[in-house]
């Protein structure tokens, strides 16, 4: 609070908040560009891909992505493509990476999202019910199945599923993902629980452990001494464990996009996810660093919208200091 | 506190049996590799294969035996190592604090904030180092954790009577970091490490599902899952096997560290 020169605290964390995560971006994009020149072999050869390396084609590509000039140069004239929503041509199919892009994020989206209404609406609940109960059978089993699901793998999970409800049932299908509307949701179902599996137990995990924090709360002995109804109290419990919960909400996004890839692969569905696994394999460069990027980006600003929420939930984040 | 002590039973025997499968692979299938493309896929419960063959004749059975190596070795290897950073930066930013502390800790925050299989992907892909390379990639990644659980161990420590005692005697500080502080903080130590192991052990598969990690041909559980998942028609037992083997492994390390964890507590309450 040296210079106290914004008024409004909430501005001021705002704006602290943004330029922070702006300057993440710009660090992560520095790294993101450096993958082309951390990939072994000549970046041009690279970039030209299977097509015939003439001197031709190789100094087009040099002209192309500005190899000849300094490194530094070549990044701020990258940055500057990027920032117009320009990430280059994709080696292996010779389109635009925007256009390729365009055509998988509704997909990808469309998961990420199931899984994430998946997650919340069930671990959440559960957890605090488990919480509610500590220490009966209800809890000792979900808590034993949480720690199975946390550390039970994505694909492996997924292949299982695949083989007990789409094979050996025949209740959803194995391979596609539908025709947009319920028939995507039918086709998303397997993957979404794949999804919100690994993610829900440790919400799941982190929601418990909240509610039962609060409930060991010296102000809770207190409020039951006082006569407070169950209901008052189980609402003022849920409102303090609503913070721990709401920052993991941030680290499920992480997860989210890393799980992704292995669903996405796993059940072949045709999204970012698994475009990325296939560029890596491909050395699709291009491709590899604009979902690179975009990622980061989604990630960067989910942790500020957080933060954010983090700052309406708790009053005493808006009575500290701001860093 | 009331849980019984089956814990260490169930979870103890499939450790077991993977780790002795691990180191006596070589002895008990010499041939787990060995084609035989006459055979081609077969199911489950084919005479001399009770989980059936893959589409280059390989028993699934052996293959599953024979990739418990690969499914042990990388991630104790990338435990250690990241509980090696975690110790050695973890002990700084906690005893010597301060604008170290604040970069350690960022610094933390920040690769905590990846999602691991999107870089260990991007990364040890585009590098095409193989096994060790992704074992040295996600050793970095996993390193924050174990970082932040070894700081604030370590800060827990410095502020008990005996930690003052021994400073209010002059004690050189590093003598009161290794002999008083470090000791105390193993446990924590410990069973990060256990649940690292497991964390480890499903990202390495999950990039050896992706096409990365172990070169091909060596058998591999992850390997295995993704060319089982083309089978899934003929022969569902090269994709069981391997996944409930994983998921199996995983569950048994993160019960193993759990109770590690509680009966530490339960003895640090009963002092």
């Amino acid at each position: 609070m040296t210079r106290p020169r914004l008024r409004s605290p909430l501005a001021r964390f705002v704006l602290v908040r943004l330029a922070a995560t702006g300057l993440l971006l710009l660090v992560i994009s520095f790294v993101v560009f450096a993958l082309l020149h951390l990939t072994p072999g000549d970046p041009a050869r690279n970039l030209l891909g299977p097509k015939p390396q003439t001197p031709e084609l190789l100094a087009s590509i040099r002209a192309k992505y500005h190899l000849d000039e300094s490194f530094f140069r070549q990044y701020l004239l990258w940055l500057r493509n990027v920032l117009h929503g320009d990430f280059g041509t994709s080696i292996r199919s010779d389109t635009a990476v925007t256009t390729l892009l365009s055509e998988r994020v509704l997909l990808t989206a469309q998961l990420a999202a199931m899984a994430f209404v998946l997650t919340v609406g069930l671990a959440i609940p559960l957890g605090i019910a488990a919480a509610w109960r500590a220490g009966s059978g209800f809890d000792r089993s979900l808590s034993v199945g949480a720690i199975v699901g946390v550390g039970a793998p994505t694909y492996a999970v997924g292949l299982l599923l695949l083989y007990v409800f789409g094979v050996w049932l025949g209740w959803f299908p194995v391979y596609g993902s539908g025709d947009g509307g319920l028939d995507r949701i039918w086709h998303l179902a397997l993957p979404a629980v794949t999804l919100a599996a690994g993610i829900g137990a440790l919400v799941f995990k982190l929601t418990r452990t909240a509610v039962v924090g609060e409930l060991d709360q010296d102000y809770v002995a207190f409020a039951v001494s006082r006569g407070l109804s169950r209901r008052q109290i189980r609402s003022i419990v849920l409102r303090n464990a609503l913070i721990p919960i709401t920052t993991s909400l941030g680290l499920v996004f992480a997860f989210l996009f890393g799980g992704t890839i292995l669903v996405e692969v796993t059940f072949a569905l045709q999204g970012i996810g698994s475009l990325l696994a296939s560029s890596v394999t491909f050395k699709d460069l291009p491709v590899v660093q604009a979902i690179t990027l975009l990622t980061a980006a989604v990630i960067a600003f989910t942790a500020l919208a957080v933060d954010l929420l983090y700052y309406a939930i708790d009053p005493r984040v808006r009575k500290q200091q701001v860093r | 506190m009331r849980r019984p002590a089956l814990t260490p039973i169930i979870a103890g025997v499939p450790l077991a049996v993977v780790g002795f499968c691990a180191i006596a692979s070589g002895w008990l299938v010499p041939n787990a590799t060995a084609q035989d493309i006459l055979t081609g896929v077969t199911p489950p419960r084919t005479p001399g294969h009770p989980f059936g063959t893959d589409q280059l004749g390989r028993d699934i059975l052996q293959l599953a035996v024979a990739g418990s190596r690969s499914a042990v070795v990388g991630p104790i290897a990338i435990a250690l190592g990241s509980m090696l950073i975690g110790l050695l930066l973890g002990s700084l930013a906690g005893y010597i604090g301060g604008g170290l502390d604040l970069f350690l800790s960022k610094y933390a925050d920040l690769l905590l904030a990846l999602p691991t299989t999107l870089v260990a992907l991007v990364v040890a892909g585009l590098v095409d180092g193989g096994y060790w390379v992704t074992v040295l990639v996600l050793t970095v990644l996993f390193s924050p954790t174990d970082i932040r659980m070894i700081r604030g161990a370590v800060l827990a420590q410095s502020t008990r009577p005996y930690i003052e005692s021994a400073r209010v005697l002059g004690l050189p500080r590093r003598r009161i970091m290794f002999r008083h502080i470090l000791p105390n903080v193993l446990p924590v130590a410990l069973t990060t490490m256990l649940l690292n192991i497991a964390f480890a052990l499903v990202a390495m598969s999950a990039l050896s599902f992706l096409g990365l990690g172990v070169g091909p041909g060596v058998p591999d559980w992850g390997r295995q899952l993704s060319d089982g998942r083309n089978l899934l028609g003929q022969n569902w037992g090269a994709v069981v096997l391997p996944g409930v083997l994983i998921i199996i492994t995983a569950a048994a390390i993160n019960l193993m560290g759990d109770w590690i964890q509680e009966s530490f507590e339960r003895r640090a309450s009963r002092r």
